[in-house]
């Protein structure tokens, strides 16, 4: 066996292992620490994804000295590979670009539990990635929610306190329900294997067995995940998490975390109980329509906010709609799209944060909408990061955004039923963008009346804040790329859908 | 071969103390320990004045029932919709339910080859007799490395929460006064003498668990909490002035790190070994011994030690101790 076939697990435990070790470090060590970590990772899940383009397929990797249905097992193809790169690529560029903030908000003493809780996270997203089994999954699901919750409430005040406990309640119904579907179809199969699951539901759906309990738990399953990912009624917990959070844990909790559920749910769907059951059920449906219904509903709760960041957060829900509309359409080709769009809004988003912890900054701090005038020329890179993201957003070609858009219209376009809904629905929901979009960006390169800057207001050029200036550029170019070399992605994430099966 | 003694030598004497208790003579707790009524507990009437203002500024100027027709109505409305939602929720689970496998059936789907060769193979591979310990550290053991990181992280999230960090500055005050270590019952004669025996019983208790866990019933995650419970019951009676002597956040940090870091390598070896196909070099041994089933036991130890940190952490940082 080559060398390279146990980068996953190592990506997987070097990340575990972090964690621990960080909690005897200080801060500044525990940084460098995740820094490397995350590096080596991203390193390791390029290797990856470079062998398995070359050999063509994925392969499984025993964990242990005991075969798959008995032993634990991960598995890597084409499209963990890519996700995982793009995960740690993502993460790091968030934690640079909010190195700044969370020296300031968090208390010195507790800077090293904020680097165990982005290691273990780091660690749980990639086991969600590779893994093979569901109950594993559901462990590092597990993991992923507590550290969340970390994330959201060190920076500590009475605002992320109600956050976190909202984010816990709602995440733990969710984990909750994904339990309870997960022994639904244990019961069945007698499996936990994801491979196991597949061939024991196909036998069930050919003799016409347990159909009710198979629903039932397909339905439990999908909602557990649209709950922890904040699809539309289930998104109350997401505003004041996203918006009251230190930046670089808001960034990553919208682009990564929410994103390592959905694509538990795309695993579960193909890997799990097969995309061809899925499509032809009901429950696929039923994420659709609330899947609109969060694109437009998003979206005007976002037009109606006057807090930036928080304004960011409902769009959020917004595109988390959109990902769920993808799923509805039950093709193929949606799926694809949302694949892409997740991927789209996972470096927009992050982008977006980043970029509006630099507006408030140049505004003194503030961060009310009002308040915002002309920050675009006091902190030039924010304001032009800000615009970029946006426009991504709103679906102007040359950006990312657009491409998926495209796809999600491509996607629909000859299907019976959904055609209209979809496209009507992305028409609508774009316009929308637009008016909340390009609303602050207006208001940012709107000048400034008054002749003296008010207080606390102040100039910010790019070489005061290296880290995040980087941060940004490198979002910039990473938008642009997505944008402008869409193909070899999305010939990525074809091959990968096509080793799922 | 007596010898006559004074009365009043002989009444300071056990044997007449004991003729006197015996006889019903004297009571040895008159006028050594006063037995004081527990004063019922008295609600302050202002306190429940202000309780009562309270509550209906909260209706009344919050909420503004009398004009807000909308936030009655929204009530009423989230009343019936959770009840009607319970309804649905609980009937679609028990349809689902009705139609599972039925319970106890020799050809339920559950029963396949999986769980037919834990049964079987489950001591000759493993080598431990217990197979449920063979199954969660051995079979699946990448789970359970999860697991005591959930155990793990969750203690760092109650740090990031609870702990209290300035001892010294212009709060120090303030917080010496919030802290609940200035209330705690001090010396309470029963308590400690409880403890002075439980505690020697419960903690070995635990340590046999967790020891014995690839031999019987039992294990890291029971033997934990019950040294766990015992280092509880030792802080409640004695205080933190004596457990920190042994016993700290520092403490702690590397026991918790030893244990993980120990259970990472050692599973790290293995799962390699095992995915790269090299013959691991550890023994399984005898099943039954004591130093048998390979890692088994060493895992054991660790997710122990893991468990029962975790636990006295908990409480700790819950009591506002500061650790």
């Amino acid at each position: 066996m080559e060398f390279i076939r146990n980068f996953p697990f190592f990506s997987i435990v070097l990340s575990l292992f972090s964690g621990p070790l960080s909690s005897i470090l200080g801060g500044k060590w525990a940084k460098r620490v995740n820094g490397a970590v995350i590096v080596l990772c991203g390193l390791m899940s390029c290797a990856v994804l470079w062998y398995v383009c070359r050999t063509g397929e994925a392969f499984v990797y025993t964990m242990g000295h005991f075969p798959a249905p008995w032993g634990n097992e991960i598995r890597a193809g084409v499209l963990e590979a890519l996700m995982a790169a793009f995960f740690c690529v993502i993460m790091l560029l968030c934690m640079l670009g909010g190195s700044r903030e969370r020296e300031a908000e968090i208390q010195s003493s507790k800077q090293n539990l904020y680097y165990i809780m982005v290691d273990l996270l780091l660690c749980s997203l990639l086991a969600l990635l590779y893994t093979n089994d569901l109950f594993t999954a559901y462990v590092f699901v597990e993991i992923n929610t507590i550290s969340a919750c970390g994330l959201i409430m060190i920076r500590q005040n009475g605002h992320t306190f109600e956050a976190a406990t909202r984010y816990m309640i709602m995440s733990l119904l969710g984990s909750g329900l994904l339990l309870l579907g997960l022994c639904f179809l244990y019961d069945l199969t007698g499996h936990l294997l994801m491979s196991n699951i597949q061939e024991a539901v196909r036998a069930l759906a050919a003799q016409g067995q347990y159909q009710t309990p198979l629903l039932v738990a397909i339905c439990l399953m999908s909602v557990g995940l649209a709950i922890k990912s904040a699809l539309f009624p289930f998104h109350t917990w997401l505003p004041d998490a996203y918006g009251y959070s230190t930046v670089s844990s808001a960034a990553i909790l919208s682009s990564l975390v929410s994103k390592g559920y959905i694509f538990l749910l795309v695993k579960i769907f193909y890997r799990v109980i097969g995309f061809d059951i899925i499509s032809g059920s009901k429950v696929i449906h039923v994420l659709f329509v609330f899947g609109i219904a969060g694109m437009i509903m998003g979206s005007v709760d976002a037009i109606r906010e006057s807090d930036i960041r928080r304004m960011i957060a409902y769009s959020s829900v917004a595109q988390i709609g959109y990902i769920y509309m993808g799923f509805g359409l039950g093709t193929a080709a949606g799926v694809i799209a949302s694949i892409y769009h997740v991927i789209c809004h996972a470096s927009t988003k992050s982008l977006l944060f980043v970029a509006a912890s630099g507006i408030t900054q140049a505004s003194g701090g503030r961060s009310n909408f009002m308040d915002l005038d002309g920050a675009g020329y006091r902190d030039k890179l924010a304001g032009v990061a800000f615009t970029v993201g946006s426009l991504s957003m709103v679906g102007v070609p040359m950006f990312a955004g657009f491409i998926s858009k495209l796809f999600f219209a491509q996607a629909a376009v000859g299907h019976t039923l959904k055609m209209l809904p979809t496209l009507i629905a992305l028409a609508v929901s774009t316009i929308l963008n637009t008016v909340y979009f390009m609303k602050t960006v207006i208001r940012i390169y709107t000048p400034l009346k008054a002749d003296a800057l008010p207080e606390g207001y102040e100039e910010i050029s790019v070489r005061r804040q290296p880290a995040k200036s980087a941060a940004m550029i490198l979002f910039i170019l990473l938008n642009l790329i997505l944008g402008l070399n869409s193909e070899p992605v999305i010939r990525l994430i074809e091959r990968g859908l096509e080793m799922f099966s | 071969m007596s010898r006559k003694v004074p009365q009043e030598q002989y009444e300071k004497t056990l044997s007449y103390k004991l003729k006197t208790w015996l006889e019903g003579s004297r009571d040895p707790y008159l006028d050594n320990l006063e037995m004081k009524p527990q004063s019922p507990r008295m609600e302050d009437e202002n306190t429940q004045k202000r309780f009562l203002a309270d509550k209906r500024r909260e209706r009344d100027r919050i909420y503004d029932t009398k004009h807000n027709r909308e936030m009655v109505f929204f009530n009423k409305l989230y009343r019936i919709f959770s009840f009607l939602f319970c309804i649905l929720l609980v009937s679609m689970l028990l349809i689902g339910v009705a139609d599972l496998p039925p319970f106890g059936e020799a050809d339920r789907p559950v029963n396949n080859e999986v769980s037919q060769r834990y049964i079987e193979k489950g001591l000759q591979e493993t080598g431990a007799v217990n197979i449920v310990t063979g199954m969660i550290l051995d079979y699946r053991a990448f789970d359970t490395l999860g697991e005591s990181h959930v155990l793990f992280i969750a203690t760092c999230t109650v740090l990031i929460l609870l702990r209290a960090d300035n001892k010294t500055g212009k709060n120090s005050e303030e917080e010496a006064e919030a802290n609940d270590r200035a209330y705690e019952p001090k010396n309470d004669v029963i308590l400690q003498t409880a403890a002075r025996i439980l505690v020697p019983f419960i903690v070995i208790f635990g340590i046999y668990i967790i020891l014995c866990g690839h031999l019987g019933p039992g294990g890291g995650f029971s033997g934990g909490a019950v040294i766990g419970a015992g280092l509880i019951l030792y802080v409640s009676a004695f205080g933190f002035a004596k457990t920190e002597r042994f016993f700290t956040a520092a403490t702690y940090k590397w026991m918790s790190f030893g244990a993980l870091a120990c259970y990472c390598l050692s599973k790290t070896y293995s799962f390699y070994t095992g995915a790269n196909h090299i013959e691991s070099v550890i023994p399984l041994g005898t099943p039954g011994a004591i130093l048998s089933s390979g890692l088994i036991l060493l895992l054991n130890i660790c997710v122990g030690v893991v468990v029962a940190g975790t636990m006295y952490t908990f409480y700790v940082m819950f009591r506002k101790g500061n650790y």
